[in-house]
This record gives structure tokens, sequence and C-alpha cells, in this order.
């Protein structure tokens, strides 16, 4: 079971990865959410699967019973979610924002965008240049 | 009195910050002021210290590293003390008048007195880090003064080779003094210097040494770095007196005959210094044979003496070591003065170039004069000092050994050359038909040859009374060098012998070469190979060599290509994870037992099913719609194994994440197909399954050791006892690790704000519309 779950989480590792080189943002943004899956996935394997029951003490007992499931890489993975729902959304938003000012998501065409600002950093040309350009 | 060793290091720091607040015609005055004074303490201290017992004096230690900040005076320091602070006296009263109305004679005057500052903190230092500083603060000071016409590109060329090759030699010193002071547990040089035995058994001693070699080869422009002398003539003329002929570049030479008593006994010290010495010195008299330029000219003669006294400290026998620091004295006197005349011709005739001038003895008498004595002395006549040095050169190669003859010949070029240099400075200028200069030519103000005739008039003082300079200045210096005590009986007469006919075999080598200087000249300078493969070639390629591996190496590793940062980064990942795996023996295949699989592997087919969809959807909005599947695939797969709460949040997440990809691809070309090429999908196909493999390895080689379970156990038994609550999961989170999830909280909502942020402009437009 636990060897079906690594070669699953193998093809969901390589499948992120792959998403994560494309060229554009978009599939860059699916591929670290897949990546973020696979990592959540990984933690709970490696604090090993099998029982079915919840990690919840019963009304009658004071600790948790053998059968539970481990509860401390559900309280990891639980974080985990959170906070990559939370990056993703922002990531999101700065890819609609590039699409939106920039015209495209793709990271290779953005350096021409970078090489127009670039002239207003630099300091003020001289007197007689501001004059050839008029 | 000890105190006193300190007092002129304190002068020239708070000369040098009070310099700064003078106006341009009084700077120089307080640089000469500070000067004079400073003399007078290093002649004090002298007088008062006599049998050659050195005075030391103890300041600002830092114990937590190991430095002791200890100031030594002896014969050798005391020599190079009064040399820099006499001349440089003269120096910034030549400065004074010969860049009058420069408006930025300040900064010139400031820093010479840090320079000056620095070369006597450099002289007197006994602790190798003060030493260090000092000596990086004559190269920085010296940028400054080479650099001096900034305006000039030659200049800036100039004033940035000195520094990479002075500074860099510097850190190569730094690498050898610190091996002493890791091998012998002490940072004093004195006491390095007396535990000999222990420095040059350490298994780094030929290290350290040949470190410190090339750091004294850089500053006093040995073979292969002396290309950096001539180049920095680009300096003005009291800078060039001062640091290129006097001071600076005899730095190197002070450093090791400071070592010599380390090392003089090792045969690789001796054939180094030997014969790098006279390669130095030969190659600057055959260079200074092809200039016309009057400081270029000095500037190879310079090498010679350099190369010269590089030898002399190597030939190790006592004389030899007389015989240097006379000529080391001599040679300080009357160059210092003839880089003073040659600043002064080319200050008053507007040229310095040495075949458009001549005659100028009746338009300048006062400074004729002063030529003719500095050029006897450099010629080595009787009876000036000059002399004194030559002779004791000759003498003490004689007892050279085997490799006489060959060092012999190389000085009788070396010395010839001098004598033809001295006669090109004294008669080719000075005597014969006046030719037409550029500017009328006059004699200058007294501030400006104030310095030439004292320089020349002690290099005839210090002929006349030989004994006293052996007895007072050449003896106790020379013992500083040997390790042991000397005594210099110098006199100018040795009677007809063979040192005497060497002396006139080099004043004819010398006329001769004088008489057919402005032949020899052209044809010298006509070798255009000498140009070609010089060191001076090899240092500019060296430079765009640099330049280029930087361009190569910075395309390389920072292209500003996201996907190849990217590809880097997994492959290095997947890489570390398989190599450590495969070093370690941690590859494990457990064997597959069919009876534990269940219904709930149908999880993991639409985890695996839903990834490789999303690999091979054609639209954007096909890769999002399957990596959809693989959220609620993973949500399955938590329910299926006890993870309620964790299967909800990642229901809850997943649709959130597909409505807002959703809203927000609206605005993007999702019919776009992923548009890698071939060769790049197989590339990030490789990459990407070398990963995914690299991660199942992982987790079955994390699956095959034992369950650890203890924390696991604790969080179920404290649960209830200890934070009250039943669910498990829940109670770590809100309790156990309450502060992880405040940080959660406080990351997400910074989130909520950024996306608010970025999206707000967007509303507003579309509200508008």
């Amino acid at each position: 079971m636990e060897s079906l779950f690594a070669i699953a989480i193998g093809i969901l590792t390589a499948a992120a990865v792959y998403m994560f080189l494309a060229r554009d943002l978009p599939r860059v943004l699916i591929g670290f959410i897949m990546l973020g899956t696979a990592v959540n996935m990984l933690i709970l394997a490696a604090g090993r699967i099998g029982s079915i029951v919840p990690a919840l003490v019963a009304g009658n007992e004071s600790a948790l019973t053998a059968a539970a499931a481990n509860p401390l890489p559900q309280a990891l993975i639980l974080t985990a979610i959170v906070i990559g729902f939370g990056l993703a959304a922002f990531a999101l938003m700065l890819i609609v924002k590039s699409q939106r000012i920039l015209g495209t998501v793709m990271p290779e065409e953005m350096q021409e965008a970078e090489g127009d600002v670039a002239p207003q950093a630099l300091p003020a040309p001289a007197p007689a240049r501001r004059k050839d350009a008029a | 009195m000890t105190h006193l060793l300190a007092l002129p290091l304190l002068m020239g720091i708070v000369a040098s910050l009070a310099g700064t607040r003078l106006p341009p015609r009084h700077a120089p005055l307080l640089g000469a002021a500070v000067a004079a004074a400073c003399f007078a303490a290093y002649g004090f201290l002298g007088l008062g210290m006599a049998d050659g017992v050195a005075v030391e004096a103890a300041f600002w230690s830092v114990p937590a590293l190991g430095i002791g900040g200890g100031l030594r005076l002896d014969g050798l320091g005391l020599v190079f003390a009064l040399l820099i602070s006499g001349i440089g006296f003269f120096i910034f009263l030549y400065a004074h008048r010969y860049l009058e109305g420069d408006k930025r004679l300040t900064r010139l005057s400031v820093m010479l007195t840090l320079f000056m500052t620095a070369m006597l903190g450099a002289v007197t230092a006994d602790d190798v880090i003060v030493l260090f500083i000092f000596w990086e603060m004559t190269s920085l000071t010296s940028f400054f003064l080479v650099g001096y016409d900034h305006e000039k590109p030659g200049a800036r060329q100039a004033a940035l080779q000195a520094l990479l090759v002075t500074a860099g030699g510097g850190l190569v010193l730094l690498a050898g003094l610190l091996m002493l002071t890791v091998a012998t547990g002490t940072s004093s040089l004195s006491a390095i210097i007396a535990m000999r035995d222990i420095v040059l058994t350490d298994p780094t001693a030929t290290a350290a040494m040949l470190l410190i070699i090339v750091g004294c080869f850089t500053k006093s422009a040995q073979i292969p770095f002396h290309f950096w002398l001539p180049n920095a003539m680009a300096a003005p003329t009291p800078v060039s007196a001062y640091l290129h002929s006097a001071t600076m570049v005899k730095l190197g030479i002070y450093l090791l005959a400071r070592m010599n008593p380390l090392y003089q006994d090792e045969a690789l010290w001796q054939s180094i210094l030997t014969w790098f010495g006279l390669g130095t010195a030969a190659l600057g008299a055959l260079l200074a044979l092809r200039e016309t330029d009057l400081k270029r000219i000095l500037a190879y003669t310079t090498l010679t003496a350099l190369g010269t006294l590089t030898l002399l400290i190597g030939a190790a026998p006592t004389l030899t070591l007389t015989a240097a620091m006379a000529f080391l004295v001599a040679h300080a006197l009357y160059k210092a003065a003839m880089f003073m005349i040659a600043g002064i011709v080319d200050h008053e005739t507007g040229t310095r170039d040495a075949r458009a001038l001549g005659g100028l003895r009746k338009a300048m008498p006062a400074t004729a004069i002063a030529t003719v004595l500095a050029a006897l002395s450099m010629a080595g006549l009787p009876p000036f000092i000059g002399f004194l040095g030559k002779e004791l050169i000759y003498e003490s190669l004689l007892e050279a050994g085997p490799a006489a003859l060959l060092l012999i010949a190389g000085m009788l070029f070396v010395n010839g050359v001098n004598v033809a240099v001295a006669g090109l400075m004294a008669i080719r200028l000075f005597f014969g038909g006046q030719r037409p200069t550029p500017a009328r030519p006059h004699d200058p103000p007294a501030g400006m040859l104030a310095g030439p005739w004292t320089l020349a008039a002690l290099g005839l003082a210090g002929g006349l009374l030989s004994g006293a300079v052996g007895l007072w200045i050449v003896g106790p210096s020379a013992g500083a060098i040997l390790g042991a005590p000397v005594t210099a009986d110098l006199y100018l007469w040795h009677g007809f012998n063979l040192v005497l006919g060497l002396s006139g075999l080099t004043l004819a080598t010398g006329g001769a070469l004088y008489l057919g200087w402005p032949r020899i000249q052209p044809w010298l300078a006509g070798i255009a190979a000498i140009d070609r493969f010089g060191a001076n070639a090899g240092y500019e390629k060296g430079l765009a060599g640099i330049i280029r591996l930087s361009e190569v190496s910075t395309a390389l590793i920072q292209h500003g290509d996201l996907r190849g940062y990217l590809r880097t980064l997994f492959l290095v990942t997947a890489a570390g994870l398989l190599l450590t795996l495969l070093l370690r023996d941690g590859f494990a295949l457990p064997g597959f037992d069919s009876g534990t699989v269940d219904i709930r592997a149908l999880a993991f087919l639409g985890i695996a099913g839903g990834a490789l969809a999303t690999v091979f959807a054609r639209t954007l909005f096909g890769a999002v719609v399957c990596s959809g599947l693989v959220g609620f695939a993973t949500a399955l797969a938590f329910l299926f194994f006890g993870a309620p709460d964790v299967a909800f949040t990642q229901f809850a997440v997943e649709t959130l994440l597909v409505a807002i990809l959703a809203f927000a691809l609206v605005k993007m070309p999702i019919r776009r197909a992923d548009d890698r090429t071939a060769r790049d999908r197989v590339k990030d196909g490789g990459i990407a399954i070398a990963s995914g493999v690299a991660v199942t390895a992982l987790l079955l080689a994390v699956l095959a050791t034992p369950f650890d379970s203890r924390l696991s156990d604790w969080f179920g038994n404290a649960s209830l006892t200890d934070a009250f609550g039943r669910n498990v999961v829940n109670v770590i989170l809100v309790d156990f690790r309450a502060l992880d999830t405040l940080g959660e909280i406080t990351v997400l909502a910074i989130a909520a704000f950024a996306v608010l942020a970025l999206l707000r402009p967007m509303l507003q437009e579309t509200r508008k519309s």
C-alpha cells in the first residue's frame, strides 16, 4: 500500500516539476501548487498510513488508541495547505497583474519591459545632450 | 622616551586631518613642519640608541585578536625613518612651489602626509598586522597620489595598476606573515625573527618565505612586477620623487632586509633574491636606455637600484649588507634630488624630453650646480657617497664565490648605465649649446631648489665623512639586517686595487654609453617586441582575461533566465537526493504484499492520473481542471487515511483555488498550449523524471526504516489530560503549536493584504468602465 503511494507521489512530483519548468507563468503556478501537494503527501506517507480511524480520543478513554491515525503529520499538513494557498493566491495576482501591465505571462518576454524602465534610473543627462534630443 | 616612538605617527594623523581645512597655499607647509618634527624625533631617538639597542613600545594591543601592536626602532628602521621624514620635508617645500596655484594642492599634501605617516608606521611596526595595515595604507595613498591628475585616463590607469600590483602583493604578504604568526604563536616581528629555528622547521616555512618574497617584490618593483613603476610616472613630480625613488619602492627592500636574519642561510632565499635582483637591475638598465622622458629614464634607473639592493641582500655575507645600506642611503639622496631636478627642468622649460634639452646652465645656474653634484654621486665618483656605495658593491661581490663573475659583469653594465644617465642629466641638459624650449628657462624659487641642493650636498658630505656614516648609519642598520653587530669601517681611498679598476671600467662603460646614447636610444626604442612581450602587456592581457572570465561566469551562473535557474535547482536537488542515497546505501525495495492493498488505493490512481493529465492537457484551461483533479484526489486520500480535518481543508482550498484560477484566467490566453520546443520537453522531462524517482526512492528509504512513534504517542497521550481536547490534530494546532498557527494566520493576512493591494487598481478600473 505504502509502496504504491510512494510511486504515486513520485509521479505527482515529476508532473509538478515538469509544469514548473514551463515557459508561461500560469503553468509554473500550477506546478508550484502541485509540488506543494506532493510534499504534503510525502509528509503524510512518512508518518505511515493505513488506519482509517481519525485521531480522536474516544469518550471513555484518556489517550489516543493505537488504532488511530498518526496526528502529527496531519497537523503539519494543515498548516502547509493554508500557507500554500496564501502563497498561490498572491502569485496568481502577480501573474494577473503582469498580464495587464506588461501584456505577457512569459518571463522571457519580460526582459524587454525591464529595458524600458532602466533609463529612468540613470542620472539626468547633461544639458547639451538634452538639446540634441530636442 | 619610548612614547616618542608613537609621536610621529600621531602627528601625521592629526596633520592629515587638520590639513584638509587648510587652503592650498598653506597645506604643504604644515606637511613640511610635521616632517621636520618627525625627523627631529627620530634623530633624538637615534642619538639615545647607543650600541644598536632597539627602542620598543607597545601600543593599541588587541589581545582578543592576538595583535600585540608594538612599535620598534632599530638601526634599519632608523635609517628609513630618517630618509622618509628628511626627504619628506624637502618634498613638501618642493610641492608647495611646484604646484603653486593648483587648487588640489590641499588634497595632495594631505595624501602625502598620510603616506609619510604610513611609511613611518611601516618601518617602525613590530607587529605583523600593524605592519600590514601601514603597508596597505602606503598602497592606497599611492593610488590617490599617482592618480592625482584624475582627468587623464593615463593617470587613472597607472594608479589602478600600481594599486592592483602593490595592494595585491600586500595580500600575498599578509598570507605569508600570518603563516609565520601561526607557526610561532606570536605576531611580533622581532619575536618571530628570534624564533628562527621554529620558523624554519615549520612545514609551511618555504611557502611563507615565498609569499613574503612576492609581497616585497611587488612593492619594490622586482621582475616580473617591475612594470608598474615606470607607468607610475604619471604622478606629479613631487610624488615620483618621494614615492618612487626614495621611500615606497624601498619598503619591499626594507622588509626583505628585516626578514634577512630569518632566512639568510636558506639557499632558496639567496638564489631568488640574487638572480631576480640582478635580472631587475639589468632589465631596468636596458630599458632606461630606450627612454627619452627624463622621469621615465630615472624610473628605470630606480629599478636598477632596487634590483641591486635585492641582489645585495640575497648575497648574504656581511660586506654585501654594508654595501647595501651604503648604496641605499646614497641612492635615496641622489635619486630624490634627480627627480626633483627633472621636475624643475620640466616646470621651467615646458618639456622633459631629453632630446630637446641642452645648454641650460646659463639660464639655470643654481639648478646646474645641484645637478652636477647629484650626478657625480650617481655616477659613483669620489669623494661622493655614491662612490662609497659602488666600491662596496664591487668589493663585496668579489667575495661572492663562483657566481661573482656574472654578478660583477651585470653590475658593470648596470652601473655603466647609471653613469650614462648621470651624464645625460648633468652634461647633456646643462652644457653644450642651448636648445629652444617651449618656455623661457630660469632658476626656480628657493623652495624647489632647497631639496636638490641639500640632498646633493649631503651626498658630498656623506662621502667626505665616510667614517661617521659607517659608524652612525651603515653599521647599525647592516647589523639589524644580519642579526649580529657589524662594524662598517668606511673610507674613500682603498688604494690601487681590483675594485678601483672596476670603478674605472664602469666609468669607461658609462662614458661610451653616454656618447652612443643618441644612436642607442632610437635603436632600442624601435624594437617593438619589447613592448609586445613585456610584463606590461602581460598585465593588460591578464586584466582583460579577468574581465572576460567574469563575463563568462556571469553569463553561466547569472543568466537571468528563470527556467534556467529552476532547472539547476531541481537537478541539484534530485541529484543530491539520489547521490546521498547511493553513497549511504539507502536504496530500499520493499517486498510487494498485495494483501495490504485495498480499495483506498484508487485515491493514488486519482493523484497519479490527474498529475499526468495535467502534463498532457493541451490547453491551459485543461491543465487547471486536471490539477484540480489532483487536489480532490488528495483530499480523498486524506479522508481514507484517518485525516478528515485535513481532507475538509483540502476540499475547501482546492475549490477556492480552482475558482480563483478560473476567474483569473478569463483575462489570459487560456487556449494557449504548452509551447516548449521538443528539445526543451526532453530536457525538462528528464529533470522531472529524475525528481520523481528521487522522491519515490527517498520515501521508500524512509518507509524501510522502523517508525519512531514517540512524538505522536506523546501528543496522543497529552491531548486530553494536558490540553483537554479530544481532537488531537486540533489540539496540536491550537494548543501545543499555537504560536506556529498564529504565525500562519499572520502570513495569510499579509498575503490577503498584498492580494488586495494588487487587485484594487483593477477593481477601480472595472468600476469606472
